[in-house]
Parts: structure tokens; sequence; C-alpha cells
């Protein structure tokens, strides 16, 4: 399904940031693409809201969770065993 | 969009869990326990049951083992044993996502009656070279996050932090191209809000 842009010859700055996520997953019709591209080249402001949103991607992808703790490693191996000797025991189908 | 299959950087510990090598688990539990606790906290009330919905689908996941054909990756697999044990043991999921995801993206009174712009993005992306303040960012971000309706955090996690590609994210939370699409495109467009309040600059 694509998003359907409203037909008249150039984009507004308000549709043109509604398609940045099509355009980044490169799921827009050629025409859209175009115009979404042809809007960027004279607009400042929609040209910075897709750098932002690159770089608001590009900073989630730096989000990195907690390292597990010791006791926790104790508490996921334990599991692990666990399950090892039901199976090796003959775990029932 | 489908993408094309790329080869599971999963797929060679399966062998070693299978012949018990305890340390190919705890690689696993390293690389995607995180990200499951992230998964799990948008269905249920707080974080010591979705600790424990984390280790229940870790032992389905071992359980599963031998019935696993790697017809998917280990992680999309993975995933949805987690969020199949989160829906079933959560009840926070339909309570959080309806109403706040509708809406636009970018608040209208931004643009004037023409569409166009009235406050142009504040801008802050020259920041992201500095490694002290990327740092920052991210922990906004991590943040951030966390008030995110559930679908709009489990398809940027999945898309964003994890890396998994549309399609994997599509079969792990079972919805369409074109709604993981809108969820990321609202989900991304909260945290640039978030990232240009907290850093941009007049």
């Amino acid at each position: 399904m694509r998003l359907r842009v409203p037909v008249r010859r150039t984009l507004v700055c308000q549709q043109a940031v509604e398609l940045v996520t099509d355009y980044l997953e490169g799921t827009l019709s050629r025409a859209d693409r175009r115009r979404f591209e042809k809007h960027l080249g004279k607009c400042h402001g929609c040209t910075e809201y897709l750098a932002q949103i690159r770089a608001t991607i590009a900073v989630t992808g730096r989000v990195t969770a907690d390292d597990l703790t010791d006791e926790m490693r104790t508490e996921f191996a334990a599991l692990y065993r666990r399950w090892q000797h039901d199976r090796d025991a003959g775990e029932r189908p | 969009m489908l993408q094309a299959a790329q080869p599971d950087p999963d797929a060679p510990l399966l062998d070693r869990l299978r012949a018990g090598d305890e340390r190919a688990f705890m690689i696993l539990v390293e690389r995607y326990r995180p990200t499951m606790l992230r998964l799990a906290a948008g269905y249920v009330p707080n974080h010591a049951i979705a600790e424990e919905v984390v280790q229940d689908a870790w032992l389905g996941f071992l359980h599963g083992l031998s019935r696993f054909e790697e017809r998917s990756s280990v992680r999309t697999w993975l995933f949805r044993i987690l969020i199949n044990r989160a829906r079933t043991a959560g009840v926070r999921e339909r309570r959080t996502t309806a109403i706040s995801d509708i809406g636009a993206t970018v608040d209208a009174a931004r643009f004037d009656s023409g569409g166009n712009w009235l406050a142009p993005p504040q801008p802050w992306t020259e920041l992201v070279d500095d490694r002290l303040a990327a740092e920052k960012m991210a922990e906004a971000v991590r943040l951030a996050m966390v008030d995110l309706p559930a679908r709009q955090r489990e398809v940027v996690t999945l898309r964003d932090v994890e890396g998994l590609t549309s399609a994997e994210v599509c079969g792990v939370l079972e919805i369409s191209e074109a709604n993981q699409r809108v969820l990321l495109h609202r989900g991304r467009s909260r945290l640039r809000e978030r990232l240009e309040s907290e850093f941009g600059r007049a």
C-alpha cells in the first residue's frame, strides 16, 4: 500500500514530512519520490528534517541496555542446565 | 518491501546449543535479553514481571530447539516467542496503543496555513559526532522510548535498536508492511521531536 499524495504540482512541507519514512524505506512511487526530492532541493527546513530523522535512527542504534549482572548470569546458566538435564533425562514430547 | 534473506549470524550457535554448549547460550542471552526485556515491558505492569516473561521465553526457546527448522532467523523466532508470552502475561497493550497512535507526526502549529514551515526544525545533528553528546542523546532516546505507545516502541526497538529488517519485524509482530511503516514513522518522529526539544538550538 502506498501513501497517497493529493494530486497537485508541488508538495508542501507538511506533506513532505509525512513521506520521510516511505522515502527512506524505498516504498514511494517514482513520481512521489521525484516530487519529494524536488521539494527537498529547495526547502532547507525539510532537508534539515530528513537529516534529523536519519540522525535519530543513528542515535537509536546506539541505545544499548545494561549488561547482565553476575546474578542474572548465574540464573540463566542455571536455566540452561535445567533444560539440558530435563532433555537428557528424556523429555516428554 | 521484502529484503533479500541474509545469512543468520546466530545459526552457528544453534548446533552448539543443541550439543549442550552453555557458552553458546550465554552469548545469545547477552545479545538479546535487553531487547526482549524492552519488548516485554510494553505488555506487563512492572519490571519484575517483564523479567519473568523473558525467562519464560528463553525456556520456551530451549524447549523448541529440536523443532526449530531455521525457516526464520533465530532472533525472529526468539522475539516471536517473547511477544506471545508477553501478550499472554500482559494486559497493558490494549490500553496503551490505539488512541496515542493517532495524529500528525509533526505538530500542525509548526506550519502556516499553506503547509509551509513556520517553525522549522532546530538544528542539532552536528552533535552526533561528539562522543559525549551522542551518549547523552542515546540516553534521551532510551528514556523517550519508554513513553512511546507499545506498538511504536516494539517496531522502533526491533528496527532501529536491534537492526531487524522490515520483513522480520512484520514476522515477529504479525503486522503488515504498511502498518509497520506507519508505526515506525510515528515512533521515529516522536524520538526526533524529543531530541530536538532537548538538543536543538534556536
